[in-house]
């Protein structure tokens, strides 16, 4: 199963690009060595999931973008993403090739916090981001990996520094409409040590004619004893194929806690996964997901265990209607000397059609004895006795069915420690659902 | 006009196989009707037939409540015309908490706009479930889940006593209960007994009737009513079991059988 990636862009174009938007050398000279691995390498074997058979094509080209001075002028769709406690706080906005907003509450700035798109930060904090960026997925990975590396654009950079505690969520937003312009944010976050920090952003898309790949990757490094909470919600058309990558690299004692809402109407596949590196290091990642149409999912959770007495947590659970298939993943990894380490992870997916596929695959990998691990997966329609239940109290079919699919994924969305998050996936939900 | 609950000829059938043979019960508002049998003689199918469970098909039969045919109305809609069925295993739902799915329950029986408010409905609740002896913290459990034995039956008067219904299905309500729990759900179902309601209570035991008394007492065997009386035939079968009953019939197998 070779397939030759046909790149969307040649050496001349990707080169001229970069030296268009003034980028410093080093990171001309990497998109480049990206763009001839991308050549070489081939996609990503997911499990049961033909990713050579999806729209990985539609990259259009880099388009240059204008930047915006008022929220105002952001398209509608986008206003209603701005969560309220926002409009004082911390924003970036991305509309397709470039970002077009971006605002950093003068309080944080005051603190050293940095929040800017990675573009003007590889000028302005070239020495780090240098040496954190592709450290955690490396461009050498897959077709997806390298084809990232060598175009992404727009972005974010997000720097706490040590012993700073950002209390209020900083907000990005990721819009593309246009199927003409490269679509391929990258979030840079580094949480130094001991501070703590939570970021939420949101993937939309306006109107489309056409296809739109958007191929995006998320790193996040959690030095000694800092926590990063980070939320995303997806909620792409169906024109837009989702490839996202989210890798977290946490050091001695840090926390990186992941909450995402994968509420897509296209094609999609995720991998979100932790490399606990340091000893007390952990993780917690929450996903629920709607599948609808004729929709191909494939959503992954990892945890790698390298330090002593680390405990990872990943639940996945997923709703299926109409002819949608999800594909769920739960990997733990235990190496050698993680001695204590707990990995614990459960995947659920409730069906609720005839038509509707899903498969959950947990796996666990343990190398080391001294360890505790544990994995529940289940997939199942809607029980026709539970729904029995509660007709018989006079709730309609359709209601009961509502009741028993919030129910199924509450346990999650009741966790979710961000109000505005909360409500804002259920609707999505609700949506999805066709209510 | 007072309740009236009549069954007509009711057949009812499971993968093929004809378990009710012909129910034949009528029932007023303020009359309680016991139903008591050995295993398998088709106690829970016939309260299962009644409520429409989608496993059973009805073959054959009428139900009227309040001359209103019962059998062709789907589970909601026999819930909301006023029957209620107190399980004998109830359901467990994780993630639906027991006051969202009864106020769902109180709130499918109002017009949208005059939806009951929370404060009214949580004072409510409060009350009953004071009545029931039951801790406050079950109305924020997931629905059963994880309740004991029971704590379901306890669950299932309270459903009862806050849905108001006209005709009460109890099976089993009994069993599981403990000897304080079985005065206080009886406690709660005489406090509903009014000129406007009937009960059809199925047990095993003479112990619950001696705290609900009823009017009639009915016995099944093979799928049909084949012995009816007032109270003191519950005493006599708690005293001498169902053989002096098989041998005045001349039956050999009481179960439902082939
Ligand atoms: N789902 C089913 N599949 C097959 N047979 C069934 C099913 N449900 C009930 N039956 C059969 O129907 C007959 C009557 O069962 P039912 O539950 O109505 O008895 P019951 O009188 O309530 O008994 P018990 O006193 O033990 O509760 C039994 O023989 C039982 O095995
Ligand atoms: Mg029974």
């Amino acid at each position: 199963m070779t397939t030759q990636t046909i790149l969307p862009v040649n050496t001349e174009s990707l080169k001229e690009i970069s030296l268009q938007n003034n980028e410093p050398a080093w990171l001309t000279e990497l998109r480049l060595e990206a763009l001839e691995l991308a050549g070489q390498l081939e996609l990503p074997r997911l499990e049961k999931t033909r990713l050579d058979r999806w729209n990985t094509q539609s990259y259009g080209a880099y388009q240059a973008t204008n930047v915006i001075d008022s929220l105002e002028n952001l398209p509608m769709s986008v206003q209603g993403l701005v969560k309220d406690e926002n409009l004082e706080g911390s924003l970036i906005v991305q509309h397709n090739s470039g970002v077009v907003y971006t605002h950093l509450s003068s309080e944080l700035a005051k603190q050293g916090v940095i929040f800017m798109d990675l573009h003007t930060a590889a000028t302005e904090h070239g020495d780090l981001v240098k040496s954190y960026l592709h450290k955690a997925i490396e461009k050498g990975e897959n077709a997806i990996t390298a084809l990232h590396a060598a175009l992404w654009n727009g972005g974010v950079f997000l720097y706490v520094p040590k012993n700073v505690e950002v209390t209020l969520p900083l907000q990005a937003i990721f819009l593309t409409d246009k199927e003409t312009a490269t679509f391929a944010p990258h979030i840079l976050i580094i949480a130094d040590t001991n501070s703590s920090v939570t970021y939420v952003d949101n993937y939309v898309s306006g109107e489309i004619e056409g296809n739109v790949v958007h191929n995006g990757s998320v790193e996040v490094f959690v030095k000694a004893g800092a926590k990063v909470r980070y939320a995303t919600v997806h909620q792409f058309g169906n024109e837009v194929t989702d490839l996202s990558y989210r890798r977290a690299v946490v050091e001695n004692d840090g926390a990186i806690e992941w909450i995402v809402g994968e509420m897509n109407d296209g094609n999609a596949m995720s991998d979100t996964s932790s490399i606990l590196k340091g000893n007390g290091s952990s993780t917690d990642a929450k996903v629920i997901a709607v599948g609808s149409g004729a929709q191909k999912l494939n959503y992954t959770t990892r945890a790698q265990h390298f330090g002593k007495n680390t405990p990872s947590q990943m639940i996945t659970r997923a709703v299926l209607r109409e002819q949608s298939t999800a594909i769920i993943n739960g990997i733990t990894k235990i190496e050698h000397g993680a001695s204590k380490a707990d990995g614990q992870q459960t995947e659920k997916v409730l069906m609720l059609s005839p038509k509707a596929r899903g498969d959950a695959n947990p796996i666990l990998l343990i190398d080391e004895d001294d360890v505790t691990a544990g994995h529940a997966a289940s997939v199942g329609q809607v029980n026709p006795e539970q729904v029995y239940y509660l007709m018989s109290r006079g709730i309609s079919r359709t209601e009961a069915e509502a009741l028993i699919i919030y129910g199924f994924l509450a346990p999650v969305v009741s966790q979710i420690p961000l109000e505005g998050l909360r409500t804002q996936l259920q609707a999505l939900v609700e949506r999805k659902l066709g209510r | 006009m007072t309740t009236n609950f009549v069954i007509e000829g009711l057949k009812a059938s499971i993968e093929g196989k004809e378990i009710l043979k012909g129910i034949n019960l009528e029932m007023k508002g303020g009359e309680i009707h016991a139903i008591m049998g050995p295993n398998g003689t088709g106690k829970s199918t016939l309260a299962s037939a009644l409520m429409g469970h989608p496993k059973y098909e009805v073959t054959a039969g009428s139900v009227l409540l309040d001359n209103e045919e019962v059998l062709e109305m789907a589970v909601d809609e026999r819930a909301r015309a006023g029957l209620f069925l107190g399980m004998q295993y109830p359901s467990e739902i994780s993630g639906v908490t027991n006051s969202d799915f009864l106020r769902s329950a109180i709130n499918a029986r109002r017009e949208e706009g005059s939806e009951i408010s929370l404060i009214r409905f949580i004072r409510q609740m409060e009350a009953k479930m004071k009545d029931l002896d039951m801790n406050p913290e079950f109305l924020h459990r997931y629905l059963n889940e994880g309740f004991s034995g029971g704590e379901k039956k306890r669950n299932e008067i309270l459903q009862m006593m806050m849905l108001d219904p006209k005709i009460v299905i109890l099976d089993e309500i009994d069993s599981g209960l403990d000897i304080d729990a079985l005065k206080i759900v009886a406690n709660g179902v005489n406090a509903m007994r009014s000129e406007d309601r009937g009960f059809l209570i199925i047990t095993h035991y003479q112990r619950l009737l001696d705290y609900i008394k009823p009017d009639f007492v009915h016995v099944m065997m093979q799928g049909r009513i084949v012995k009816s009386g007032g109270p003191e035939l519950a005493h006599r079968l708690e005293a001498e079991g169902y053989d002096w009953v098989k041998e005045e019939l001349g039956i050999e197998d009481e179960t439902v059988g082939q």
